[in-house]
């Protein structure tokens, strides 16, 4: 039998068994969550992993076992991470951000929510007010290949065909997962871009309302206003507003970029990126509902009142949903985290 | 007071350079070692191979499918490519990180994971919000390149590459090798590796070891860097490097070598002699860094 001759071989032939128990769980964890673990387990979890702690120290000061520190190391902080980190699975999680986190993350982002409306209703005026005057003003606010032919220079019953064209066909979930991913890579964008200070986020919502403020300034002049609004809000009323809370989200993490307040740049623009990240989890919610409200109701609802009902049902549920006051939360399940 | 000149040596510079201090609430310096930008550049690009490898095996089940239901799975297809491209290269990146380990498969195999600066808890919002960055990080500079040509002047295209260059070589930039998605999600990627415990090299495997006897003095020639050298020597047990080193010590500690020793039985006695000999003054609080540490 091996002699033991050294203190510090003493030490460890008296702690591998924890050790290697502390690292069996540990496997189990990871590879699964944390109810692969007995009860019994979960709360020797704690005791192995403090116990695994203290040899480290123990054998940082005396032991010259490069492999036995490196060790350690490993299996205390693989432990750290599952003793303090988040133990809730992937439903729970995703169950918390629909009751609660999402709405808060709305309700926080209040002032730069308003802000970005107000420049998306600037951008419609000032679009409306220029078309209007000048019609070729529309091909600088809409490129051409969303136009898709609604220009100046077609006729009422053209404009008339476009709202209620049956169109894609047994294309619809295509044509509404195309809308979705293109819309959702510019909210990306609009929320990525706020980066920059904000200011591009801005640009987005002016330049977003320019081009509703042209086509209904188009529809209006040919008497189609009241259709053209029912075409635009059935799946608008979720679509802006995702956008505008995009923007906002982006406009959040601008300004705590710029004006940190005495917090370091690094750890506002942390705290408010969690909260705008947040923010975009739903919107990106939203733009999945109005994607399939655009691609799919909207081609099989011609019906211009029906339309508006369903706007304002949408409406009416995004409000509620998102700025309805709601009960606190409990101590115990705030603790939770 | 003795000049203490900063000796390249005695600093490693490589791995201590990414070294940061995380202490637990118990007190204790977990050293955590941050991972290298080459290396989060590897996971990234094994990531994207997943995700693309998965997409092209998803189109050639379709394909296969259609086949049998003659030519209607052409929307399928288109689906899977216009909403498949979007919500696979995100929500892989988020499942993943959501899970207990924290990494993507990508970040696995390199011995990488995510974790909040500062040592709190990894929530979801900060894995969405360094995931959702990456459309701007990777995915404009992408579509920058690939739509990018006839109708855009050189000005304005050297402009967009210049942007996008920044937001890509960010994490060279920063001590800390963040991206863009790390500053705002308040994250870093870490190295989490799982080292195996091997043998004590201390204790003895044959018996009959106790021929070698150390004097005090030639056991004062090295310190710890040079006993970690050893260990590592005889962990691999190669037996040119084990000649080499055994003779490079019998000279320096003027050993007069038994004919019938061998090189490694009498690094495995010198390595327990010299550990027992540093462990021991360890004890009484002096660190023999290496063998320049005299004092």
């Amino acid at each position: 039998m091996a002699e033991l001759r050294l203190k510090s071989s003493r030490f460890r032939a008296e702690r591998e068994a924890d050790w290697f128990r502390l690292e069996a769980m540990l496997a189990r964890v990871e590879k699964r969550s944390a109810s692969a673990l007995t009860d019994d387990e979960l709360i020797a979890m704690p005791v192995l992993y403090r116990s695994a702690l203290s040899s480290l120290s123990v054998a940082r000061a005396t032991s010259l076992d490069q492999n036995l520190i490196d060790y350690l190391e490993g299996l205390s902080t693989r432990a750290y991470f599952f003793v303090y980190g988040t133990r809730t699975t992937v439903l729970q999680r995703v169950g918390r951000f629909f009751a609660r986190d999402w709405p808060e993350a709305a309700q926080a982002c209040w002032r730069e929510t308003l802000i970005c409306w107000a420049l998306m209703l600037i951008g419609v005026a000032t679009a409306y007010v220029l078309v209007q005057q000048n019609p070729a003003w529309f091909n600088a606010f809409v490129p051409g290949g969303l136009a898709q032919g609604r220009g100046p220079e077609a006729s009422a019953a053209a404009l008339r065909a476009t709202l209620f064209d049956k169109g894609h066909g047994h294309w619809l979930s295509a044509f509404a997962a195309f809308l979705f991913s293109h819309n959702a890579q510019v909210a990306l964008f609009a929320f990525a871009l706020g980066f920059a200070f904000g200011i591009p986020s801005a640009l987005l919502e002016i330049m977003n309302g320019c081009g509703l403020g042209a086509f209904l300034a188009i529809f209006i002049s040919h008497g189609l206003g009241v259709d053209a609004g029912g075409w635009l809000l059935i799946h608008g009323v979720t679509e802006l507003t995702a956008t505008v809370l995009a923007g906002a989200a982006g406009m959040r993490i601008g300004w705590s970029l710029a004006f940190p307040g005495e917090r370091t740049r690094l750890d506002a623009a942390a705290a408010e990126g969690r909260k705008a990240a947040t923010l975009m989890a739903g919107v990106l919610v939203m733009l999945l509902c109005a994607g399939m409200l655009e691609g799919i109701g909207r081609q099989m609802i011609q019906v211009t009142w029906i339309r508006y009902t369903i706007a304002a049902a949408t409406g009416v549920i995004w409000t509620v949903y998102l700025y309805a006051p709601r009960r606190r939360p409990s101590v115990m399940e705030a603790a939770r985290g | 007071m003795a000049k203490a000149p900063a000796s390249p040596r005695a600093l490693p510079a490589g791995p201590v350079a990414r070294e940061r201090e995380l202490v637990t609430p118990e007190g204790v310096d977990l050293k955590i070692k941050l991972a290298e930008a080459s290396e989060r550049a590897a996971a990234f690009l094994l990531d994207a191979a997943i995700i693309v490898g998965g997409m092209t095996a998803l189109t050639i089940l379709i394909f296969i499918l259609m086949i049998g239901t003659k030519g209607r799975g052409a929307e399928p297809i288109a689906v899977v490519w216009l909403l498949g491209g979007f919500v696979a290269r995100n929500l892989y990146f988020i499942l993943f990180e959501l899970t207990p380990r924290a990494a993507t498969p990508g970040k696995r195999m390199l011995g990488l994971r995510v974790a909040a600066r500062g040592g709190g808890r990894l929530t979801a919002d900060a894995i969405f919000g360094r995931n959702a960055m990456r459309e701007l990080e990777v995915f404009l500079p992408l579509s920058f390149l690939v739509a990018n040509g006839r109708d855009v002047d050189a000005i304005l295209s050297l402009l967009g590459v210049i942007w996008c260059a920044i937001f890509v070589f960010f994490p060279l930039f920063n001590r800390d090798r963040l991206r863009v998605g790390d500053v705002v999600a308040g994250t870093w990627v870490v190295k989490a590796p799982r080292p195996r415990l091997l043998r004590d090299m201390a204790i003895r495997q044959e018996p009959d070891a106790e021929r070698f006897a150390f004097s005090t003095a030639q056991l004062d020639a090295y310190g710890v860097k040079e006993l970690h050298v050893l260990e590592d020597v005889l962990r691999r047990y190669d037996p040119v490097m084990l000649a080499a080193v055994a003779g490079r010590i019998r000279t320096k500690i003027g050993w007069a070598p038994n004919p019938t020793e061998g090189d490694g039985d009498f690094l495995d006695a010198y390595y327990r002699a010299l550990r027992g000999r540093l462990e021991g003054r360890l004890l009484f609080g002096r660190r023999r860094r290496d063998k320049h540490d005299v004092g």
